[in-house]
């Protein structure tokens, strides 16, 4: 039982080195907009979601209005409600329980807690989502101790490693023509928005791909 | 309150109303049976999805920088099998090195 847990702390841990580094870039970035001390470190502990926080944090630093920063965040992480349902029914025990539990989903530890052949462990996304919770908070607080001293994060190549890692964690779940349809269909809806519409609605839209599955029964 | 904390509030209870649907509103039921297939589908939709917005994503363009390069290189890390972590670390100096020329 409890083997599950670490299971899901290795499959992640190499992830949880690019998630203290782009912790450690949010802390920064929050210092340089302003955000106090607090205030970024209660969000990377309740909203948890990168590209959510880092919107907020440079839309404030830019002088954006919050309800600008308010909406840009909350169009990038309405993709959670489809991958939330996706996993709904492995959830166990009383709804306070399940709550706790789903807010431990981010993208990286869903995809490492589908199994092959379908199915998703509760279990392996605690340890996983627990792991890079406990890097992207420390992250946070390191970078609004060290500020600027620690640079652009950007400048070592952080954020290429985000499309290879998003790569790597998609490889594995091809392994039927359906997926590749689903994957093709869900990359090709984001290239097309990716121009028109907010940042988050091309991948929220991308995930409709999966709607290919109403073909192939 | 200041916009700072209304921010925080505010995306922090969306993202976790957001994250908390699935396994509060439905919880241990089985899903619909029309659901199956698509659900099934959702992880390679998604994560295409964001190998996309996060290589050439940019405000309202596509733009082609030193991630694609970095991406380039760490999918072939991938497809010669390589750990997680020599993917992160090619595509990361991948793109670095790109950019100090």
């Amino acid at each position: 039982m409890r083997a599950r847990y670490f299971e899901g702390a290795r499959a992640i841990a190499p992830i949880g080195v690019a998630a203290f580094a782009f912790g450690l870039s949010f802390g920064v970035l929050a210092r340089t907009a302003g955000m106090g001390w607090t205030a970024p470190i209660v969000m990377s502990a309740t909203t948890f979601a990168g590209s959510a926080q880092f919107a907020v944090a440079s839309l404030l630093r830019d002088g954006g209005a919050a309800a600008a920063a308010i909406g840009a965040a909350v169009m990038l992480n309405v993709r959670y409600v489809p991958i939330s349902i996706s996993v709904a029914s492995w959830f166990d025990g009383p709804a306070p329980k399940r709550l706790l539990q789903a807010q431990m989903i981010v993208d990286e530890s869903w995809a490492v807690s589908l199994k092959r052949r379908g199915g998703f462990d509760v279990r392996v996304l605690l340890g996983a989502g627990g792991l890079l919770y406990l890097t992207w908070t420390s992250g946070t607080a390191v970078g609004l101790l060290l500020g600027n001293a620690i640079g652009d994060a950007n400048r070592l190549g952080l954020d290429a490693a985000f499309p290879a890692l998003f790569l790597a964690l998609l490889v594995p779940q091809v392994a039927r023509r359906r997926h590749l349809s689903a994957a093709l269909l869900g990359g090709g809806i984001a290239l097309a928005l990716i121009p028109f519409t907010p940042a988050g609605v091309p991948i929220v839209a991308g995930a409709g791909g999966c709607l290919v599955g109403w073909s192939r029964r | 309150m200041s916009a700072v904390w209304l921010c925080v509030i505010a995306v922090g209870a969306a993202t976790v109303a957001f994250k908390a649907t699935g396994p509060v509103l439905i919880g241990r039921r089985e899903l619909p049976a029309w659901l199956a297939g698509p659900v099934g589908l959702l992880a390679p939709a998604v994560l295409a999805a964001l190998v996309v917005t996060q290589a050439v994503g940019g405000h309202r363009a596509i733009v082609a920088d030193a991630r694609l390069a970095g991406l380039g290189a760490g999918a072939v890390a991938v497809a010669l099998r390589a750990p997680l972590l020599v993917v992160l670390v090619v595509a990361a100096a991948t793109a670095a090195l790109i950019r100090l020329l």
